[in-house]
């Protein structure tokens, strides 16, 4: 197939530059570790969520200095725990499974972003490194009440 | 070349029926979404409260189904068909014309079926039906009836297409046909997917037949289905563009072999590739999320060579008619023409739109936008303006085409008053989305000030910029309907089917692009390396499943 002079040139910059592209997304993920969030890490009975570990006792938790675990989980419409206060610079790990429909959890202003998949335990790190009152909403539909569910951060 | 010959004859008034039924049925649609998308638009901004108990998430399910899922289906069989007649004979076989109608009547009858359960608040579940928030069964069903109807229609395609090439043995192909026969055969693969999760999960589950569903697998087989969806509203739309538009500018296709090719090309990576809605959630390793990355962004191929033909037909053919310069040829388009007009504000809009499309789709990128109005505004450029705008004009040469009618120059007029009114609209609508959506705004949400929250109270604004360009999109709507209805009373006349012809210094098209069963196997190969480990990965996952909740 007769492919045209100019042709070729355009279709080898925008190739060579996808392939680019590519290259630095899948360094940045496997590399750098910049992966999306909320891997494969552990499944368990969705019906049971209150009565399994970690989530019998949702809350913050120190693992470190100043590194904290907040297990959470996500219900309709609202998350437990109801509000948690983080000191400032601190990175949190969250740890969020779902006790019914499938939720989002995001934080605006930050890249925390992912999907609480009931069966599914969701992690994300983020690191709070300016005060103020963070809202955590849910963005995937999950009802009537869906616009009122969220929970807040405040760090200081 | 064949298509000369095949090129001025009448269209069949039977089968122009046919296409007028699948037309009118999309309009409809698009009228009773329009009227949902604008008091959506009036309820996010705080304008309006909804009267009566409507809730705000049965219009947002209405819209989505009437817009993305019926408006698009019978539009593009109402197109494909009226091709598929017009190129692979001039009239359509007895029994195609009768696997048609049937398509016909399964889709509508499972639309109505849907909607009536939408709006009686039995099925508030939005378009993507994610399990396990549990409709009505008589919703999946409508679905599924209405995917069973597609497929029907598809098949007489592949019908007429298979009688043509037996009794046209060794002639190409016209493109249009292949490209119908391409799309169909998209669409009969990727269909699988929300069709086992319809009949083998959802609608057991949801009779009470068995008791939890896999929820990981049902979102994996419906995104299996998404993605590959907004390319079976794309390629009708390229259909325009690579073999319409050409004829409509007075110009010629770049390039019957390279045209066909691209296609071949979407065909192969629109399927394996519906991780990249699912980046987000948990349950699928990085590896695979990333290996369906790369096989998406290989659809980049095809959308450049798709954007270096089309440009290359204007440019060759504003040379041809003696524009000088580097851009004289931009002055020579038929910018008044309306049938040249809207399709191309859709193509110049696919620009932005793409651009969107590649920063959703970058692996960890999609943390800033995932489910934020970011997204709705990017499917709001891409199959809502350049899908959508394709589809209004093809309709103002294709219902006087079909009806022995023609497009008198009113009509043309308020064509192109229509597609500026909808530019506009979409401009402030789909930019307020986008903006705001960077900011954090969740889509898929009702009013809400969160309890008084500094950040959402900074979104409003932009809601209110929302409902402005809702406001006149809605204008765009009754004036798109009313146009329909006048193109169905316009003067009797020959209006000619403008269907474009390949350059003559084009070469011969190979026939390896013909061969069906490669590209069946190389499709099935990809989606087969995409999908296996993971999928089986969930199917024998040990994790208890999760009952249904009704929780509108």
């Amino acid at each position: 197939m007769h492919i045209h002079k100019l042709e070729k040139i355009w279709l080898t910059i925008g190739i060579t530059m996808l392939f680019v592209f590519l290259a630095i997304l899948g360094v940045s993920a496997f590399a750098m570790g910049v992966k999306p969030p909320s891997e494969h890490h552990h499944q368990l009975d969705p019906a049971k969520v209150q009565e399994t570990a970690p989530f019998d006792n949702p809350g913050l938790h120190q693992i470190g200095d100043n590194e904290y675990e907040a297990v959470m989980t996500a219900f309709t419409f609202g998350y437990a725990p109801d509000k948690m206060e983080i000191p400032l610079g601190a990175t949190v790990n969250f740890t969020v499974t779902s006790q019914d429909v499938v939720h989002g959890f995001a934080i605006p202003g930050t890249n925390v972003n992912m999907m609480i998949v009931p069966g599914e335990v969701s992690h994300v790190t983020h690191t709070f490194t300016k005060p103020g009152e963070y809202l955590i909403l849910c963005n995937e539909y999950c009802g009537g009440a869906h616009e009122y569910m969220k929970t807040t951060i405040t760090v200081r | 070349m064949d298509l000369n010959r095949t090129n001025h004859h009448r269209f069949d008034l039977k089968d122009g029926k046919l296409v007028v039924a699948h037309i009118l049925v999309a309009f409809i649609a698009l009228l009773i979404g329009g009227i949902a998308g604008l008091l959506q638009t009036m309820v996010k901004s705080g304008t309006v409260k909804l009267p009566y108990g409507i809730g705000y998430y049965e219009l947002l399910t209405a819209h989505g189904i009437l817009m993305a899922i019926v408006f698009t289906t019978y539009f593009i069989i109402g197109f494909l068909y009226s091709g598929v007649s017009y190129t692979l004979g001039g009239k359509l076989l007895p029994i195609v014309h009768r696997m048609s109608w049937l398509g016909f009547a399964f889709m509508t009858a499972g639309t109505v079926l849907g909607v009536i359960m939408v709006l009686t608040g039995k099925a508030s579940v939005l378009y993507t039906f994610y399990a396990p928030l549990k409709a009505s069964p008589y919703f999946y069903i409508g679905l599924a009836l209405l995917v069973v109807g597609s497929w029907i229609s598809g098949w007489g395609i592949f019908w007429q297409y298979k009688y043509w090439k037996q009794t046209h043995q060794g002639k190409l192909t016209p493109l249009f046909a292949f490209m119908s026969v391409v799309t169909f055969l998209m669409w009969q693969i990727a269909t699988i997917g929300v069709a086992a999760e319809v009949l083998i999960q959802l609608i057991p589950w949801s009779f009470g037949w068995v008791e939890t569903i896999n929820v990981m697998l049902s979102r994996t087989l419906f995104w299996y289905f998404g993605h590959p969806l907004v390319y079976f509203w794309l390629m009708p739309a390229y259909i325009c563009w690579y073999v319409i538009i050409p004829k409509i500018i007075g110009g010629k296709i770049y390039s019957d072999a390279l045209a066909r090719l691209s296609f071949i090309l979407l065909l192969l990576f629109s399927i394996p590739v519906g991780f990249h809605h699912q980046l987000m959630e948990p349950g699928i390793s990085s590896f695979w999320k990333y290996l369906q990355v790369v096989l998406t962004f290989m659809v980049v191929i095809p959308s450049l060579m798709t954007a270096f033909s089309l440009f290359a037909t204007f440019e060759l053919n504003g040379r041809a008619k003696g524009a000088k310069g580097l851009f004289g040829w931009v002055k020579v388009m038929p910018w008044k023409d309306v049938r040249f007009f809207a399709p191309f504000m859709g193509m110049l809009i696919f620009i932005p739109a793409g651009a969107g499309g590649l920063i959703n789709a970058s692996n960890q990128m999609n943390a800033v936008v995932h489910n934020t109005l970011w997204v709705t505004g990017h499917f709001h450029l891409t199959v809502a303006t350049s899908v959508a705008l394709t589809f209004f004009g093809i309709t103002y040469w294709l219902l006087p085409v079909v009806t022995g009618r023609v497009l008198t120059p009113r009509m043309n007029k308020l064509g192109i008053i229509q597609t500026i009114i909808w530019c506009v609209g979409m401009f402030f609508m789909s930019g307020a989305m986008h903006l705001v959506g960077l900011f954090g705004a969740p889509r898929r949400t009702a009013f809400t000030t969160y309890e008084g929250n500094a950040d959402a109270a900074a979104w409003m604004p932009y809601y209110v910029f929302m409902a402005i360009g809702g406001t006149v999109l809605f204008i765009g709507v009754l004036l798109m309907v009313y146009n329909v209805f006048a193109l169905l009373r316009a003067p009797k006349g020959v209006e000619e089917y403008p269907l474009g012809e390949a350059m003559e210094s084009a070469e011969a098209t190979p026939a390896y692009l013909d061969h069906w069963r490669l590209w069946i196997s190389l499709s099935v190969l990809l989606i087969l390396v995409a999908y296996t480990i993971p999928l089986m990965d969930m199917i024998t996952s040990t994790t208890p499943g999760s009952k249904g909740f009704i929780t509108w």
